[in-house]
């Protein structure tokens, strides 16, 4: 049996090292990427890369900074495994593997021009962060901007600096919610689906981007619609088991379509009558 | 039919042919291993070979597509060193039924589609093959007509076709003539063997009769309407969900990645190895969501996968009626069975509609 070696291989990796490690939660911790080769990742909102640890494994996490920046990327990891437990182990300066990035993203040029309604649950705005900081980047592009958040407990805020920081912006309309408050909470309590009838949008010129855990979607899906949102203009980010990224495993299918190469961004026309999407 | 792509070998030569295949590459073939099994393997001499056989236990795409196959090598012990690579060798395929061809070519589609794999390409290349035609069914498992892989078309170097007293030897690629051109044991077809030819084709027409009672242009519409069939609910009961449709079927291409370190934990290998969309963790993600928790689901899935989702995706059907899978599943769940039942069901219901 000849063993050569192949360059081109799409399972190739390019080796990455982290600058800086944030702890954002008791579970999240925010890296800060750069190529050891100094190119730069180009990449839309929306899309993932697959990260990997040498010896341990290979996972998909979403891009998280804003494209703009050539400088470095960014992941938010929730711990929950073997490998985002052992990333959650590093330190700055260590070395990883990447490839990507895979997947659609958002599609950014169909909805500059119009107005965006974000709605986030929980590790979804690791997604969507992408997305606020290159509209925030782009602003005159976009009409009125709506950030809708929720999450489960206040200690679980993601970002909250820069959550902070929208939520003062004049040209932002920024809401929060949590299901469980604790003493110190000021804010909403109740599920993201309460905020939805509470925001004054245009539904004709709105897209609305939603991402987050696999429940939420059905609930968010009936409010939009309930505001009158075309089926074409709700934009639905999926998470599936994903090990090659690229159409190949299988892993990631719904029904006809792959989520890592069709999506993971579907419009709700696209995957309203396939029974096993939502 | 080009009468100047044809060779004869008489019959009595086939031997002497295989044996001279041996001589100038390894040479795979199947081989009888007992209770009405055969595999694929690695043969010495052509006493080994069994000409008359039905589908190995593990089809061909074990060549193409192993069930073990490394994709990257590492090494974290300077500076993290990673080489992806691919293991190959030549190798002379001898035998392949047609059923089996049309699998190596759903594995072609799927992965020469874009990103390329480059190691399935750099493997393919040096593999060739040489098909056996089947004049009859190899039993009654088998729906290779229905799915349209029952005559040769595309798809292999050479096709030997069993006639009176000789094979016909069509010939599709430079690969096969160079070795034709090699072995030296062929002599130019006429055209009565054509004929010859011709009239089995035709036979083939009579006795390989649609085993499925529909036609294959009408599976789109017939999966459309059969989403939320009971066949599949009825499934849900029978199935043990041990993954042996899968492991079996010449189209299934769905791997899982995983790493092996060695001693000093610094070097190692990631891998691909094929995994079942019958099994458990399959579409499981983070926080225990699975999204074909089901048995009936993950049936559907497979059925579906291989007669409606991949007309969309790649214009093909991805089953080649081999029949391995009927052939292997310990709960007596047969293709064929289910497909009638399927049209049965559907039919009931367009019946009911009119009335
Ligand atoms: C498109 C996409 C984007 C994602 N973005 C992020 C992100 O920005 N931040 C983040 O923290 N997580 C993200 N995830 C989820 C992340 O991939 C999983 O949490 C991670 O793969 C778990 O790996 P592990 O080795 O730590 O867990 P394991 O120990 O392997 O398993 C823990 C759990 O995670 C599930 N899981 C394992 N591997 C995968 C996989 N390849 N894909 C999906 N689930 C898996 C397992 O089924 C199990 O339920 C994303 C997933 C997808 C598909
Ligand atoms: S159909 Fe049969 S072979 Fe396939 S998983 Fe179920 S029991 Fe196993
Ligand atoms: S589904 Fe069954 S009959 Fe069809 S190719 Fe696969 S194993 Fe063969
Ligand atoms: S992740 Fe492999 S097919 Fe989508």
């Amino acid at each position: 049996m000849a063993q050569v070696v192949i360059k081109d291989s799409p399972y190739n990796l390019k080796k990455a090292r982290i600058l800086d490690i944030k702890s954002l939660t008791e579970k999240e911790k925010l890296f800060k990427i750069a190529f050891e080769n100094s190119s730069w990742l180009d990449f839309e909102p929306g899309q993932f890369i697959m990260v990997s640890l040498m010896g341990i494994g290979e996972i998909p996490v979403s891009i998280c900074s804003s494209p703009l920046n050539r400088h470095y990327f960014e992941i938010c990891v929730r711990a929950v495994g073997k490998v985002t437990n052992s990333l959650h182990k590093l330190n700055a300066g260590d070395i990883i593997g990447v490839r990507g990035p895979y997947g659609n993203g958002f599609p950014i040029k169909m909805i500059e021009g119009h107005d965006l309604l974000i709605i986030a649950g929980g590790l979804g705005l690791a997604p969507l962060r992408s997305l606020i900081l290159y509209a925030i980047d782009n602003r005159r592009d976009f009409g009125e901007i709506h950030i809708l958040f929720g999450c489960k407990t206040p200690g679980e805020l993601l970002f909250a600096d820069e959550i902070e920081e929208w939520s003062k912006r004049l040209d932002i309309h920024f809401a929060c919610t949590v299901d469980r408050a604790d003493p110190d909470w000021k804010g909403n309590v109740g599920l993201i689906t309460s905020l939805i009838p509470g925001v004054d949008i245009d539904p004709a010129r709105t897209y609305a981007a939603v991402v987050g855990p696999p429940v939420m979607y059905k609930f968010v899906i009936k409010e939009l619609l309930a505001k009158g949102l075309p089926v074409d203009q709700i934009l639905l980010s999926f998470e599936r088991h994903m090990k090659c990224g690229m159409g190949k495993c299988g892993r990631c299918q719904i029904q006809n379509l792959y989520c890592c190469k069709d999506g993971p961004v579907f419009t709700f026309k696209e995957i309203m009558d396939m029974a096993e999407a939502l | 039919m080009k009468v100047e792509q044809y060779k004869i070998l008489e019959k009595s030569k086939i031997n002497d042919f295989i044996n001279s295949l041996i001589s100038f590459s390894k040479v795979a073939a199947p081989v009888y291993k007992g209770y009405n099994n055969y595999a694929f393997q690695e043969i010495k001499s052509a006493d080994e070979v069994s000409l008359k056989y039905i589908p190995t236990i593990i089809p061909p795409k074990k060549y193409f597509m192993p069930q073990k196959e490394t994709l990257l090598k590492f090494d974290v012990n300077e500076d993290l060193k990673i080489e992806p690579v691919v293991e190959y060798e030549n190798l002379v395929l001898f035998g392949v039924h047609t059923c089996d061809i049309a699998g190596i070519k759903c594995l072609n589609m799927v992965l020469s589609d874009k990103p390329k794999d480059t190691g399935y390409l750099i493997r393919k290349k040096h593999i060739t093959i040489i098909g056996l035609e089947c004049n009859d069914y190899c039993d009654e498992y088998a729906s290779c007509s229905f799915v349209g892989a029952h005559i040769p078309t595309t798809g292999y170097d050479l096709m030997f076709t069993e006639l009176s007293d000789y094979f016909i030897v069509h010939i599709h690629s430079s690969k096969g003539s160079d070795i034709i051109e090699k072995t030296g044991l062929f002599k130019p077809a006429e055209t009565v063997h054509i004929e010859e030819l011709k009239a089995l084709r035709n036979n083939k027409l009579k006795i390989f009769n649609n085993e499925v009672p529909t036609e294959r242009r009408y599976l789109p519409d017939l999966f459309d309407r059969s989403f939320n069939a009971s066949v599949w609910k009825e499934l849900e009961t029978k199935c043990l969900s041990c993954g042996n449709c899968t492991a079996v079927c010449p189209t299934c291409y769905c791997f899982d990645i995983k790493e092996e370190v060695d001693l000093t934990l610094k070097a190692g290998e990631r891998y691909r190895v094929w995994f079942s969309c019958q099994l458990d963790p399959f579409a499981k993600v983070a926080g225990g969501i699975d999204f074909r928790r089901e048995r009936s689901a993950r049936q559907r899935h497979r059925f579906y996968r291989k007669f409606r989702y991949h007309i969309d995706r790649y214009g093909m059907i991805f089953c080649t009626g081999c029949g391995r899978c009927s052939r292997t599943c310990m709960a007596k769940i047969n293709l064929k069975e289910v497909l009638t039942s399927l049209i049965k069901e559907s039919e009931a219901k367009i019946w009911r509609k009119w009335l």
